[in-house]
């Protein structure tokens, strides 16, 4: 019995190592990538050519100066990224609520047959209605403007169909009856009760349409052609024209520039982020 | 009960309808829009009147028959999305065995879950452009370390096995920490009796992992499963700005969505052509979110079913008591 015990713990020491060392080597894959390329935004191009670094070099400034010396201006990017991030965000977080609230605090009709077609349209891909999208919006001359890139959030299947689940633990009836009797109207009710209720849901759905709308690439891409408006992403594909062909540093530099404000949302919230997650996955 | 009189329920329709009104508008209407022009002839820059094709379904029919990129396109994001998958679930599932496991107690779990999770956060755009710089050729950080490892420098971009081979990769390493953090909870929301049982039985560790986790994460699997798939549909960014020349080479990374955008917006305008691949994907894509909408209506009415018994239970027991 005690050979038995020794063998197997043995054993299990044995396995923890391996199953440190694969943990150890995937975090490092996680990370490597992004740590090369902070170092070579500060390395010249003949030194990232002649061989593989992790010591920062000198050249930052210069650099810098060949990248917003060509076509990319990241704080033209930064501040239309954000610009239309923050729109959608609100439109979103705020519109699925109500939504979501209007199936869980009335009765009507069509209310099973809404939901069911919420969760239908749930997983529509963007790219099925671009064409048609691009030509609307051509025709009602909003290319270059954001409105298509906010106003579209406001119908965000997948958000309210996470804010139901929420409001489907947490809302209790009775706070909305007592309110009536306090003369408090259903519009009211909704704005200065249930959505402060429902602030942990609202902060969780805010962050991952936030990260979602900036990284999104496919539509600014095609409804944005003005230089002034590109967005981040858009300045990033510029990266990959033959203005940077030659220069490894800046190109380098211009993506962590991309992914220095969501390196430090996420350090800041991945605590939440992760958890977000895990319940977006079983949808309890 | 003084509220009986008054009838709340067009709130329900107030409240929903920026909803509708937002869908009908910028959703609704554009698919419809997009199904219409995948039916007539329209290209160029210059917007001309709508015209109908002669024989209507001439734009499919060309593409699935007659354009050896399109179903390139659709062959290579399956394929793509296959090489991508296969790790990822593997992986996904050999980190949420050892993760969950009590005996092994893996200590630093949190910190190994944000740096997997890591990548899924950062802009894909961005991605690709590190990618393609890393892989540069004939001098970049990946060739250096092949070259200090005595092999001469090798073009990963414009060789079809590897390029589509990062690409897949590139989605892998964004997702497998994704798919191991949903697959970690659903095994938290797997009754701790089961495992407990199973442990009084003697089972071990393997035993426990393959005759009770995996066979309780089969509905969350097959979720991750169909998300993936409608996500790897969509497939962009990635393979548009890893390689210089969008789609590879021989067009080894051209996904659906790439020949969609450059039907369109790149080159020859041919909207009717780029709309007709749209339903296409569309379709698929519907056939795909059917599957989906059928696994979650079981469990929501499942979940009402045990909601219901523990109802009837309680008022049995409140009955008994009575």
């Amino acid at each position: 019995m005690a050979n038995v015990n020794t063998g197997s713990s043995a054993a299990r020491g044995f396995n923890k190592t391996v199953i440190y060392v694969v943990c150890i080597i995937l975090a490092l894959l996680s990370i490597m990538p992004f740590l090369i390329m902070f170092v070579n935004a500060t390395r010249s191009t003949p030194e990232i050519q002649s061989g593989l670094s992790l010591i920062p070099s000198t050249h930052l400034s210069t650099n810098w100066q060949v990248l917003v010396g060509k076509t990319f201006s990241p704080f033209r990017g930064l501040l239309n990224s954000f610009i239309i991030s923050a729109g959608a965000t609100l439109c979103a977080i705020y519109f699925s609520s109500l939504t979501a609230y209007g199936l869980m605090a009335y009765s009507w009709k069509m209310r099973q047959p809404f939901f069911t077609f919420i969760m239908c349209v749930m997983m529509i891909p963007a790219q099925a209605s671009s064409i048609g999208f691009y030509q609307f919006m051509y025709k009602l001359h909003w290319t270059n403007s954001f409105l298509p890139l906010i106003l579209p959030a406001i119908a965000a299947p997948a958000v309210v169909f996470f804010m139901r689940q929420y409001l489907l633990a947490t809302l209790s009836m009775e706070i909305v009856e007592a309110a009536r009797i306090d003369g408090s109207g259903e519009y009211a009710t909704f704005n200065r009760i249930i959505l402060p209720m429902m602030m942990p849901a609202l902060a969780t759905q805010a962050i991952f349409t936030f990260v979602a709308t900036w990284n999104n690439l496919f539509l600014p891409l095609i409804l944005l052609t003005d230089k002034s408006k590109y967005t981040l992403p858009i300045m990033v594909s510029l990266l990959r024209g033959d203005a940077y062909r030659t220069e490894f540093g800046s190109v380098y530099l211009g993506l962590s520039l991309t992914v220095l404000p969501l390196f430090v949302i996420y350090f800041l919230l991945s605590r939440y982020i992760i958890a977000g997650v895990a319940l977006g996955g079983v949808k309890e | 009960m003084r509220s009986k009189g008054v009838s709340y329920s067009k709130y329900g329709y107030i409240f929903s309808l920026p909803f509708i009104l937002a869908f009908l508008v910028f959703s609704l209407y554009p698919t419809v829009y997009t199904a219409v022009i995948g039916f007539t002839d329209m290209k160029g820059v210059i917007p001309k009147p709508l015209h109908f094709l002669d024989h209507p379904f001439q734009n499919f029919k060309d593409l699935i028959f007659h354009n050896p990129s399109f179903r390139q396109s659709l062959s290579n994001t399956f394929l793509i999305w296959v090489w991508n998958f296969i790790p990822q679930i593997v992986i996904a599932l050999l980190l949420t065995a050892w993760f969950t496991n009590k005996r092994l107690n893996i200590r630093g779990q949190g910190a190994f879950k944000i740096l997997l999770y890591m990548p899924n956060i950062i802009t894909a755009g961005s991605i690709a452009v590190l990618f393609g710089s890393l892989f540069a050729y004939p001098m970049g950080p990946v060739n250096s370390l092949y070259e200090m490892l005595g092999w001469s420098p090798f073009d990963f971009l414009q060789d079809k096995t590897t390029a589509r081979g990062i690409v897949a990769f590139i989605q892998f390493w964004m997702w497998y920490g994704n798919t191991m953090i949903v697959l970690i909870a659903g095994v938290m929301g797997i009754s701790p009796d089961l495992f407990e049982s199973a442990q009084i039985d003697g089972a071990n560790a393997r035993q426990t992992f393959f005759r009770i986790t995996l066979p309780n994460l089969r509905t969350i699997m097959l979720f991750t499963l169909v998300t993936s798939m409608i996500g790897g549909l969509q497939m962009f960014d990635i393979p548009q700005l890893l390689n210089r020349n969008a789609g590879g080479p021989d067009n080894a990374t051209l996904t659906a969505s790439v020949f969609i955008y450059q039907q369109a917006f790149r080159g020859s305008y041919m909207y009717n052509r780029a709309a007709a691949a749209s339903m296409i994907m569309f379709v698929i894509a519907a056939i795909l979110s059917a599957i989906v909408f059928y696994l979650m209506r079981d469990r929501d009415a499942a979940r009402v079913k045990k909601q219901e018994k523990k109802l009837r239970k309680a008022a049995r027991a409140a009955a008994k008591g009575a």
